[in-house]
């Protein structure tokens, strides 16, 4: 086995351990911290396939940006913390349905997709370059578009901004 | 072979770090002392030369305390996480050219990596956890208001930190440390290039490693001692050297993405052998980093705490659209020059 | 292209381990003798009131939100700041665009007062 197998074979098992960690555990902060560890070993995936460019966005947005505010989230709403989560079966039917669904779509993505085999790992000593020059010239309209959709989540924000201060026009002094 | 090079780069570089910042924490000691006209730490060992061993042994014989009320898996481990992080930071910095030892060329940087610049941002927002879940472990109403306080913080100057590297990285044409501290020669210093970014970039370090004036999360007039109060031992400890290791690292990056990293100017013109041109810019490297955590430590002494909604207005309404026009200035004159 | 990373996963176990050790130093060498009183948390010398784990300001749950946007909007700047040069004029155009687009968000927000730390 090579370092190449060990490296891949140990961020495998922090991701599928962790996440299983997160849907499992009771205490919904363990679930919380568990997912940092599942973002993680994403990360570390990417890095290992070559595409380090994405790995450390992974870091950045969902271990720098999301987590925190899931965790944020989760820290700041009392009743949660104490509550122990169900984890048992609700809804078998739909949630079966829905699993099916997904599984049936993720599995015929695999078979149907012609997969670009290399030989070695793609020389990937400019990923950014790379990912800048697409961006700005084929994919240029995804791109602006994604703009706009930040702009409009960044409105989204503003609104739930402008009813809590409205609705608590005596907010605590700056904690 | 191949492995032992890398291995004693990480040896002598963590030894190295490890021991500039416990020294730093006599220096800070020092220098408080002087300008409050005090002497300082001077009793253990020469001029208190020993004093940072006699603080590691306090620390280690103390006793380990950890609250009742408090999360114990998570309160052990948000130290761990806090130290760990700040250790890793340092792996991608340039500390100087390569050097032929053995007949063999090394490169004085422990990994050289293609995303060098953004690897040490990644790292910086990992820093958040440490602070975050010692203060929610702790459950103590002191550890988690500073927990917040720092993380909400932290958040807010990453954007203008974030935003001032891209000036550096539209200059340098590329995310690669070694290459950053390349095109930076003679005198092509970027804080000469890029003096708003320069300003940005250590306003938010600051605010990233919560030094004073950013030191909010352990103020201790209002929290007693911030987001580590329920930490005792070495733990308490852990966090102490966190925050001086973040100092030095902050000073590297800073040093190494606009005080010209290793470079010394027109070093070339004095015609010295290559061995001793490599010596010179290691050194070069740690002096401009050392002036700076030196920097870093006289602001602590010499001016007051922001107010929290000062931090944050700072933050949002002023570094941010800084840092987009900055970066607007310098595309156009990269464009018209 | 993947050796580059070697270092840093030995630097990550060895920080890792360094973190570990030094964290359970103590709690190997130093005495122990806990009590009741000594092991509650600290309120200034009064009894603890309450849980810590109170409701915070939305505040915080708000600058979290935002960071994410404005930070997606950073990392998508990265990838145009290393093609710069070659990119050219035409470039620059488009990046302007993204960023007027986002501070228009922006100048919103301030307008909103969603900035507004009270």
């Amino acid at each position: 086995m090579s370092l190449f197998d060990i490296a891949f074979y140990f961020f495998a098992l922090i991701t599928v351990a962790s996440a299983a960690l997160v849907v499992f555990s009771r205490n919904i902060i363990y679930s919380a911290f568990a997912l940092l560890f599942t973002f993680f070993g994403v990360a570390g995936l990417y890095a290992l396939l070559g595409a380090d460019f994405v790995a450390v966005a992974q870091l950045l947005i969902y271990v720098g940006g999301i987590l925190v505010l899931l965790l944020f989230g989760v820290m700041l709403t009392t009743k949660l913390v104490s509550v122990d989560m169900k984890t048992g079966t609700l809804q078998a039917l739909p949630a079966t349905l829905l699993f099916a669904a997904v599984a049936g779509a993720l599995s015929g993505v695999y078979i149907i997709t012609d997969w670009n085999v290399l030989a070695g790992a793609p020389d990937a000593a400019t990923t950014a370059v790379t990912i800048g020059d697409m961006f700005l010239t084929t994919w240029l309209l995804p791109f602006e578009i994604a703009s706009v959709v930040l702009l409009v989540a960044l409105v989204g924000a503003a609104m739930i901004a402008r009813r809590d201060a409205r609705s608590k026009p005596t907010q605590q002094a700056a904690l | 072979m191949e492995l032992l090079i890398p291995v004693i780069k990480i040896s002598v570089v963590l030894g190295v770090l490890l021991g500039v910042v416990a020294y730093t924490v006599l220096v800070e000691r020092r220098v408080a002392a002087a300008i409050q006209n005090r002497v300082g730490p001077n009793r253990v060992g020469w001029n208190g030369l020993l004093q940072p061993l006699a603080d590691v042994i306090k620390l280690v014989m103390k006793e380990d305390i950890v609250p009742k009320q408090a999360n114990r898996f998570i309160h052990d481990l948000a130290p761990m996480i806090s130290m760990a992080i700040a250790l890793i930071t340092f792996a991608v910095i340039p500390f100087g050219d390569s050097i032929t030892l053995f007949g063999q060329a090394i490169k004085l940087q422990i990994a050289s990596v293609n995303i060098g610049i953004l690897y040490i941002l990644a790292m910086t927002s990992l820093g958040v956890y440490g602070i975050t879940l010692s203060g929610w472990s702790s459950n103590s109403k002191y550890s988690l208001l500073g927990g917040l306080r720092s993380s909400a913080q932290m958040l807010s100057y990453e954007l203008a930190m974030g935003l001032s590297v891209i000036g550096v990285v539209m200059i340098a044409g590329s995310l690669e440390l070694d290459k950053i501290v390349q095109t930076q020669h003679g005198w092509m210093w970027n804080i000469l290039l890029q003096p708003v970014g320069f300003v940005t970039f250590v306003v938010a370090s600051f605010a990233e490693t919560n030094r004073h004036p950013f030191d909010l999360p352990e103020a201790e007039p209002e929290l007693v001692g911030g987001y580590h109060t329920e930490y005792s031992g070495l733990k308490f400890g852990l966090f102490f050297l966190a925050e001086y290791t973040n100092m030095v690292t902050s000073s590297a990056v800073i040093t190494t993405l606009f005080l010209g990293g290793w470079q010394i100017p027109y070093i070339g013109l004095a015609g010295l052998p290559a061995f001793w041109v490599s010596i010179l810019q290691v050194l070069a490297f740690c002096v401009k980093v050392y002036l700076l955590v030196l920097f870093f430590i006289i602001i602590r002494w010499t001016i007051p705490r922001f107010r929290y909604d000062q931090l944050m207005n700072l933050g949002w309404k002023v570094m941010l659209p800084l840092s987009v026009l900055n970066l607007l200035v310098t595309g156009l004159v990269i464009l018209y020059l | 292209m993947l050796e580059q990373y070697i270092p840093i996963g030995f630097m990550f176990i060895v920080a890792i381990i360094f973190g570990i050790v030094m964290s359970k130093l103590s709690e190997w060498l130093g005495p122990k003798n806990p009590n009741d009183v000594k092991l509650s948390t600290y309120e200034s010398g009064m009894e603890p009131v309450l849980s810590a784990r109170e409701r915070v300001s939305v505040k915080y749950y708000m600058v979290a939100m935002l960071f994410i946007l404005f930070d997606i909007e950073v990392v998508f700047l990265y990838p145009w700041a290393v093609n710069f040069r070659s990119l050219g004029l035409f470039g620059f155009v488009e990046m302007l665009v993204f960023t007027v687009v986002l501070m228009l968000g922006y100048i919103y927000l301030l307008k909103k007062g969603a900035l507004k730390w009270q």
